[in-house]
């Protein structure tokens, strides 16, 4: 018995003892002379660590990311740390569309001219003060299985309106636009098409037509999807237009073809453009300006699609092959003057709540 | 009289002293730190109040599911945890140990399992549909009360069988055979004598299991539905999403204040006002199966449990050692068969991603915080228990207190943890010291609940004859109370490892991305599309649950030189 405690307690010591090695390793004294820039970004960042360790060795910094959540998490997290004194970092990555004149409302960022926006299309660039500048764009979209189409003999919707005949009846797995970004991102692209008088008969409609409404993207493509790996009862869902490139690339055995695709119909998807941005109050403003640039430089552009699965904004940048042949772009995106989402977001959602929850 | 007197308030208050102070620091300070800002006039801004509507109705939801679930709870756990007190079967220990994992799980793992099994397209819907020759599938459970309420017993259904078993397998049956000796039928035996006895653990356990009822988010978000929303689910919409941070703040007030009376009307319930009886030794009253009636009902029980909580378990298993291929794009026959490929993926960093986390650094990571978590939890715990237990009249109104972290929504104090931390000296020390930290906070009223009724049981004449032979303090507590304790003790260990294991919300909010545990890690790959996202996710589960199972393993074999003798 007395053994037994022994061999326990040398083990707990020897894990203990791990972790107190580990402690001085992270920060060794040579560190100290480094600087440390602090990136914020949302849970979805994703970068090559060769990329990273050469912006460090270049620059003779240490770059640490703190991930804050999903876009709407971070940016609120960051809004309220800055509220109670200096900011938690000096980049912020992951601002979206949606989110951006709140951004600049509550004078988050500093301006910045960097170089490289003279090479970025001007769709793209939503700030003319330049304190918001664009990394990368994608598309909310609505994905589709291809097999359950195929074995049922009907025919793929063509746009938002189909949605809501009866041959599509309980069909469609969408996100709660107030616990999800891609189901917030959804729900301003039926605002865009439909108006802000019609948007409300149409989710009526499509309420009416048996459509699925869970809380976020996980639940809804990987239990209600038929076309994913959780093989639900729902053969379309509210996802990403580079979600089929992402079947594809991260499929079990060599696909020669993705299962799914999207509708890329005008105005069926969302266009979601995500912006960088110098945090107002860094310590660091040189160290920070050479990040923004470094993520607008083309290796950095060539790294984000199959990191993050996004489209990189430099039109240099040169595409992978799973891309070019899965995912769709789609020619006429919708949009809203992110003026307008600012002032009404929290009503749609409230509205889109009421009509749809109770 | 009164020095004496002096010297017991004394005592109580420098037990308390440890506890309190990290109470203080970690939980009263975020906490107030965050309501200040809520409350301060950054956040006036169109603030209209908070309307009856928006509070009654989030209340009212959580209340309701909250009693029902904790109701349904005990009804599985406490024939389980007389099960495991009282019988000596096979698989005992397995099945003991079995029951905990669920506890450890993320939510949207288990929403996944649960898919697998009762979903449209699960095994169970697909089993009724060829046998009913049915075109749809007949059970539609997920994302409805019945699935809260389902994952909710799933998950808790140990707490009961881990205090209430701990304690029942403690009371001597002597007392128990004296009374039918007396001519009491074995229902009266019970009524008069056991449950009396018991019924501080029980009610202390049922106390636990509603308020993480209470607080239950990702249940309530995943597996229940956007038509839910429980107070806790309300206060991260609210302050993360719609940055309404004053309504968040009434709200979390709302739930703190509920948890505070619950926790109060709790520990007068579970007053012991039958003195103290006679405790025996752990494992005293286990024997085998007599009559035709005992065996039967431990086959009943383990059927029981084995359906409620090794199959889903055991479809995710499963799930991450077989593909599921077709040739998708064209669909053809799906093709099952076994496969390593998940787990030989996890240790490859395909897209040399800054961020992949090798299996193994998740693992020292989830198991370094764990630790920690069960030395400070465990320490402080006893401490408190300890506190708590000396006869001081402000204790009474004292031990809610100890229990609000358990009621304190994870949004709010992460929040806390934040503005708090960022300004003080505590910035400057290693971020991820505030995980355990964290973990050890959710911990701490588990370990003072499952240590206090077991203190308050050991009679106090024990400690006097051992006084009144010569032992000292230090000696009456290493050779009295420690054996007594041990016990109880492992529990809250086991306890605190697994909450720290699992814990997802605290670990994502507050580590640098370079440190993550093992849940962090399968949120990330479930959070992308892919067949192989998703098999490495039910991989990198599977491996938390062996990490689990080991440590559990583990702590419950610690045994102390004589404890034999008791």
């Amino acid at each position: 018995m007395i053994k037994r405690s022994l061999i326990f307690g040398a083990l707990v010591a020897l894990l203990l003892g791990g972790c107190v090695g580990q402690t001085p390793a992270a920060s060794p004294p040579a560190a100290q002379e480094l600087q440390v820039l602090t990136v914020m970004t949302h849970d979805s960042f994703a970068v090559s660590a060769e990329l990273v360790q050469q912006f460090e060795a270049e620059n003779s910094v240490k770059v640490n990311f703190i991930k804050g959540g999903d876009a709407g998490t971070t940016l609120n997290r960051l809004i309220l740390t800055s509220l109670s004194g200096t900011p938690e970092a000096d980049v912020f990555y992951g601002l979206d569309n949606t989110f951006l004149s709140r951004a600049l409302e509550q004078d988050l960022l500093e301006a910045y001219d960097a170089p490289a926006l003279a090479q970025i299309p001007a769709e793209f660039q939503l700030d003319p003060s330049h304190r918001a500048l664009p990394v990368d764009y994608g598309d909310v979209c609505i994905n589709y299985d291809k097999a359950w189409f195929q074995e049922h003999q009907l025919p793929v919707p063509q746009s938002l309106e189909d949605l809501t005949k009866p041959e599509y009846a309980g069909l469609l797995v969408v996100e709660n636009p107030a616990t999800s970004s891609p189901g917030l991102s959804f729900l301003l692209a039926t605002i865009a098409t439909f108006g802000e008088e019609g948007w409300q008969s149409y989710w009526q409609a499509l309420k009416a037509n048996g459509v699925v409404v869970v809380s976020d993207w996980e639940t809804a493509y990987y239990t209600n999807f038929s076309g994913s790996s959780g093989r639900g009862a729902q053969p379309m869902v509210v996802s990403y237009a580079t979600s089929p490139a992402a079947e594809l690339i991260y499929a079990e055995t060599p696909l020669t073809e993705a299962p799914t695709a999207s509708i890329v119909a005008d105005g069926a998807c969302w266009r979601q453009v995500e912006f960088a941005g110098i945090l107002k109050g860094t310590q660091k403003r040189a160290l920070a300006e050479k990040f923004i640039d470094f993520m607008l430089s083309q290796p950095f552009q060539e790294d984000v699609p199959l990191q993050m699965f996004v489209y990189p904004v430099l039109p240099a940048a040169k595409l992978p092959e799973a891309f070019v042949q899965a995912s769709q772009v789609p020619q006429k995106p919708a949009t809203l003057d992110p003026e307008l989402i600012a002032q009404k977001r929290e009503a749609w959602v409230q509205a889109w709540n009421e009509l749809m929850l109770k | 009289m009164k020095r004496s007197e002096n010297k017991r308030v004394l005592r109580a208050a420098l037990l308390w002293l440890l506890p309190a102070a990290f109470l203080l620091v970690f939980f009263y300070q975020p906490l107030f730190a965050i309501l200040r800002l809520a409350f301060s006039p950054a956040f006036d801004g169109g603030w209209q109040g908070a309307s009856a509507a928006q509070v009654l109705k989030p209340l009212g939801f959580t209340l309701w599911q909250a009693a029902l679930s904790t109701f349904l709870t005990l009804l599985v756990g406490l024939p389980a945890a007389y099960l495991f007190s009282h019988f000596d079967f096979k698989w005992r220990e397995a099945l003991r140990l079995l029951s905990l994992l669920p506890f450890i799980l993320p939510t949207v793992v288990v929403a996944a399992c649960f898919n697998t099994l009762l979903g449209p397209r699960g095994w169970l819907n697909l089993g009724l549909m060829a046998i009913l020759n049915l075109s749809e599938p007949p059970i539609r459970m997920l994302q409805s009360l019945p699935a809260i309420l389902l994952a909710h017993v799933f998950y808790n259904t140990a707490i009961i069988i881990r205090l209430v078993g701990s304690a029942w397998s403690r009371i001597d049956q002597k007392l128990v055979h004296a009374a039918q000796m007396l001519g009491a039928s074995p229902w009266q035996a019970f009524r008069e004598v056991t449950l009396p006895l018991l019924l501080p653990a029980i009610t202390g356990a049922s106390l636990l299991v509603f308020l993480f009822d209470f607080t239950s988010f990702g249940v309530v978000l995943m597996l229940g539905g956007p038509q839910f929303a429980t107070l806790e689910v309300e206060i991260y919409t609210q302050a993360l999403y719609m940055l309404n941070l004053r309504l968040a703040a009434v709200l979390s007030l709302v739930q703190l204040a509920c948890t505070l009376l619950v926790a109060w009307l709790q520990s007068r319930a579970s007053q012991p006002r039958y003195g103290k009886a006679a405790v025996s030794a752990e494992r005293a009253n286990l024997r085998p199966a007599r009559s035709a009636g005992e065996k039967a009902f431990i086959a009943v029980m383990v059927i029981l449990l084995v359906m409620l909580i090794l199959t889903p378990l055991l479809s995710l298993i499963t799930r991450s050692f077989v593909t599921l291929e077709a040739a998708r794009g064209e669909r053809g026959q799906i093709q099952t068969g076994f496969t390593l490929r998940y787990y030989q993926e996890l240790f490859q960093n395909r897209t040399g991603s800054l961020f992949y986390v090798p299996p193994i650094i998740a693992v020292r990571n989830s198991l370094v915080y764990a630790l920690l978590t069960v030395v400070i939890a465990t320490i402080l715990g006893l401490l408190g228990a300890y506190a708590l237990n000396q006869p001081w009249k402000a204790n009474r109104i004292l031990e809610p207190f100890f229990m609000l972290p358990l009621g304190a929504s994870a949004v709010t104090l992460g929040l806390g943890f934040l503005v708090a931390f960022r300004q003080t000296a505590w910035s400057s020390m290693p971020f991820p010291l505030l995980i355990p930290i964290a973990h050890a906070l959710v911990a701490l009223p588990m370990v003072v609940r499952t240590l206090l009724p077991a203190l308050r049981g050991i009679p106090s004449s024990l400690r006097q004859v051992a006084g009144t032979l010569g032992a000292d303090e230090p000696r009456v507590f290493r050779e009295v109370d420690l054996p007594l304790l041990l016990r109880p003790l492992l529990v809250s260990m086991v306890f605190a490892f697994t909450i720290s294991l699992g814990e997802f919300g605290a670990s994502s909010f507050l580590s640098s991305a370079q440190t993550p545990t093992i849940p962090v890690a399968i949120y990330r790959y479930i959070s992308q599309p892919g067949a192989l996202n998703y098999g490495q996710a039910l991989a990198m589960s599977t491996l938390l649950l062996v990490v689990c199972g080991m440590g559990i393993f583990l702590i419950e074999k610690i045994r102390l030189p004589g404890e034999e003798l008791f």
